[in-house]
């Protein structure tokens, strides 16, 4: 019979380890699923995790997206995890990710056509603003009315997302766009633009700051006082209280830093890859940010790991739809398990399995 | 009838790391009183749950009235005529006395009988109960009598309890220990787990002790002194602190009328406290659980804030401040919870040491943790408080309750405070231990701190407090010197407002 006994301390090495397993587990669920929906399980896993990186065809267009795919969501699950950590849950990234597009764009739109050097860092401060003023509201409802932050925040993603339609027919629409909805584009804006930076890496501001971020984030957390006490909030808000954290004042860090990184992110994206404001620019970044956050076990370096895989497995997923015929609910049923299994063997590092005899009736 | 009414045989059980019981052997014969006795972590707890069968041995066996007896489950214990009083109550406090007794019922009766059951059964073994009332409005003791009523309606053959007094005044002991003898006299036997020595000796018959979980004696503890008993529970001879009283200083810290609202719905709010506490004495605070102890502490860690002037300490008026400026100021605090209060249990040592002492010990620079000195703090408790541990990098909770709590105390006594307040400083603890941390209570207001010392061991406060003053519903008695109070005193400062009367007791 199989017990599970609990360890009297986590285990390091299965902290480790569970995501490793989690992966090497989807593989062989996905692969079971693409077999039974009768695709070559070892080719669909290839096509996933393979060839957007080494095939000689794609590789050259996929590896540069790689970046630009995990660049925004390093940079939001980097800003989840701190709340997550204290046990604050802002689950309205994607919301903070709009507002501080829509903030930064409109300030970019704003100086059209100028050729300022200043616009673009104008315009990285109002998307950070922006996104850091839409995570203000759940935060202030909860500090002073004790609402329930995750309810909140994530409703606030539907108010932006209504924001952003509005914003893109109307206030920020292209005034030579012969009325076609969406805003000016950015590549024709050189001040506003975030472009690569190296041609063919997919590397642009974006990236540069989420890698910033994981860098600050980390010591934040290993070595500011301020990270210790977002650590004890989280394991214990009783102890936390008692070494002086404030708990309100936590809680408005905690949002505001989380909204502040979503909006650049949002700014990012609709400045560079997206390169307008339109109805549907924001392809959910918020949300997979969410597993991200879980799949790197809210350490910084490992959601930089798990940004990155997290990509490759939208860029490789977009490949199986397109060179087997995956259907897209395959792909993203395949994303979900990652999820699952990294949730489901967590409990590793927190129990260890016995195997023993049947103890009788 | 014949021979004992439970034989437990040789009976073992081992856990991960630890042998809980090994080979444990004793009798319990009807209508015996019979303790069992040991420090915390002795196996007292796994021993009745094997009985009351909430855990199954890995060997051995048990024997009921000349049967084989495995219970699988509470249930089937409950149907031989087993029956048990936790230490921790399971009721819910937004029902009513009768609704929580039917609850725990197979086969509730209706509602309008049970009410008179528990009436009948409450007088007759003395236990004033009404009931119609909220569970959330009793007092610890009432509650208790709740959970006693509730085994009684079962009739039960043997009833096991597991350290009942730790939330009673003298006087409700002593209610209780009437009702217990009753019960005994009319044929039930009373498994009763304890550490205090001097109830086991007042009321039980037999006593088996546990050591580490093996039996270490069998006696009648009425022929043997306290000191005796203690020895043979902790293996080896007590070290009693010594108390010598120092010279008084000026006033450290002043309480004037300082009420505070609890932040916990069915907690009890401070009310118009005033205390004066000099440098070098250690005032004792005793009550009832659940009478405003944790406010108190919160009141002044400065995790709840009261009005500016109603703290002061050395004249400065700190009400308003939070817990970090008070520390700064010398004003430190132990809570009770170990875990998740005092410590964060998933936490190493070293970032435990950091929990409370940043401030005073100087670990942090611009904000930013010098975790190399958080560890030598942690490594200088370890060593001065002889916590065992293998290390500062080892979690909070691998520790035993014992050594956390030496731990946590340490932290505090290593950061000079001027004036300390403990919660409960060696609940759950192991005697070595609890003489330990009391001893370094003592130096510490040698040295000219003062100490305000909240605990529910009576024993305790008495052998450490220069004044004693009681917390009853929120509100604290004059504080009175220790020496020379009487229990009657004491139990009348600690339980005024709750029910004293004894209803027809005829034991």
């Amino acid at each position: 019979m199989l017990r599970l006994e609990k360890r009297p301390s986590p285990s390091k090495m299965w902290t480790a380890l569970t995501p490793i397993l989690a992966v090497i587990l989807t593989m062989i669920a996905g692969g079971v699923l693409f077999w039974i929906l009768g695709k070559d399980p070892v080719e669909a896993i290839r096509t996933i995790f393979w060839d957007p990186l080494f095939h000689e065809d794609f590789a050259a267009y996929s590896r540069p997206q790689l970046l630009v795919k995990a660049g925004p969501l390093i940079l939001i699950a980097v800003g989840l995890s701190l709340g997550f950590r204290a046990g604050i849950w802002n689950i309205g990234a994607e919301g903070q990710y709009i507002i501080g597009a829509i903030c930064g764009a409109a300030v970019g739109l704003a100086f059209y056509p100028s050729e300022s050097f200043l616009i673009f860092p104008a315009m990285v401060i109002a998307g950070a603003l922006g996104g850091w003023a839409w995570a203000m509201i759940p935060g202030i409802l909860r500090t002073r009315f004790n609402t329930n932050e995750i309810l909140v925040s994530l409703l606030l993603v539907y108010v932006a997302e209504q924001l952003l339609a509005s914003m893109s027919l109307g206030l920020l629409r292209n005034p030579e766009g012969r009325g076609f909805p969406g805003s000016r584009n950015f590549r024709d804006f050189p001040a506003a633009h975030n472009g690569e930076i190296f041609a063919n890496t997919g590397m642009h501001w974006g990236v540069v700051a989420a890698f910033i971020a994981v860098i600050f984030v980390y010591i934040l957390l290993s070595r500011h006082i301020l990270g210790f006490q977002i650590r004890v909030a989280g394991q214990s808000p009783k102890a936390a209280r008692f070494a002086g954290v404030n708990p309100n004042r936590l809680i408005l860090f905690c949002l505001g830093t989380s909204g502040a990184l979503a909006g650049l992110a949002g700014l990012f994206e609709v400045s560079g890859p997206a390169g307008q404001i339109s109805i549907d620019f924001n392809s959910g970044y918020g949300f997979t940010a969410i597993i991200v956050a879980f799949l790197g076990r809210l350490n910084p370096i490992g959601i930089l790991l798990a940004g990155l895989l997290m990509a490759l497995t939208y860029i490789g997923g977009e490949l199986a739809q397109l060179m087997l015929g995956l259907p897209s609910a395959a792909i993203q049923a395949f994303q979900g398990m990652l999820l699952f299994f990294l949730l489901a063997v967590d409990v590793l590092s927190n129990y260890r399995i016995k195997f023993s005899r049947s103890e009788g009736a | 009838m014949d021979g004992p009414l439970l034989a437990v045989n040789g009976v073992t059980k081992a856990y991960p790391g630890v042998v809980a019981n090994d080979t444990v052997t004793f009798t319990v014969d009807p209508g015996e009183v019979h303790a069992l006795l040991g420090e915390n972590g002795a196996g007292k707890s796994t021993l009745v749950k094997m009985i009351y069968g909430l855990v199954r041995p890995d060997s051995g066996g048990m024997v009921w009235k000349g049967e084989a007896f495995e219970p699988a489950t509470p249930h089937a214990a409950r149907k031989s005529g087993v029956a048990m009083v936790f230490q921790h109550f399971s009721l819910f406090e937004a029902l009513n006395v009768a609704e929580n007794v039917a609850l725990g019922m197979e086969n509730p009766p209706p509602m309008r009988q049970l009410s008179a059951r528990i009436r009948d059964v409450s007088e007759a073994y003395g236990l004033p109960l009404d009931p119609d009332r909220l569970v959330g409005d009793l007092s610890a003791g009432e509650r208790q009598r709740v959970e006693i009523i509730r085994c009684l309606l079962q009739d039960p053959k043997l009833l096991i309890m597991d350290e009942p007094t730790s939330v009673l005044t003298p006087q409700e002991v002593e209610i209780l220990f009437k009702t217990l003898r009753k019960l005994s006299a009319e044929g039930t036997a009373i498994l009763y787990i304890s550490h205090k020595l001097e109830e086991i000796r007042s009321l039980c018959t037999g006593a088996t002790i546990l050591r580490l979980g093996k039996v270490v004696g069998n006696c009648d503890p009425r022929e043997k002194t306290a000191r005796e008993l203690a020895e043979l529970m902790v293996g080896e001879t007590l070290h009693i602190p010594s108390r010598e009283p120092g010279t008084l200083g000026d006033t450290l810290l002043e309480l004037t009328n300082l009420s505070v609202k609890s932040a916990n719905p069915f907690g009890t709010s401070l009310k118009d406290v005033c205390l004066n506490i000099r440098a070098g004495e250690i005032v004792g605070i005793g009550g009832v659980a659940g009478n405003g102890q944790d406010e108190l502490l919160a009141a002044l860690s400065g995790e709840s804030i009261a009005p500016a002037g109603a703290v002061k300490l050395q004249g400065q008026e700190i009400g308003m401040l939070g817990p970090n400026q008070r520390r700064a100021l010398g004003l430190l605090a132990a809570p009770e919870e170990r875990l998740g209060h005092s410590a964060a249990p998933d936490m190493s040592l070293t970032e435990n040491a950091a929990l409370t002492g940043t401030v005073r010990e100087g670990l942090s620079k611009n904000g930013f943790l010098d975790w190399g000195k958080a560890r030598n703090f942690a490594e200088s408790i370890i060593q001065g408080f002889d916590v065992r541990t293998p290390g500062p990098d080892n979690a909070a909770r691998s520790l035993s309750g014992g050594n956390l709590q030496k731990f946590v105390i340490g932290r505090e006594v290593l950061q000079r405070p001027d004036v300390l307040v403990v919660n409960q400083p060696t609940w759950g603890v192991d005697a070595s231990a609890a003489a330990a941390i009391r001893q370094s209570l003592l130096d510490l207001a040698a040295k000219g701190a003062a100490i305000i010392c909240i605990s529910q061991d009576l024993d305790e406060l008495m052998e450490i407090s220069d004044r004693f003053a009681a917390l009853n519903e929120g509100r604290l008695t004059e504080p009175r010197p220790a020496k020379g109070l009487t229990v009657d005193e004491i139990g009348l400062m600690m339980g005024g407002a709750h029910d004293m009367e004894v209803s027809h007791v005829e034991a």
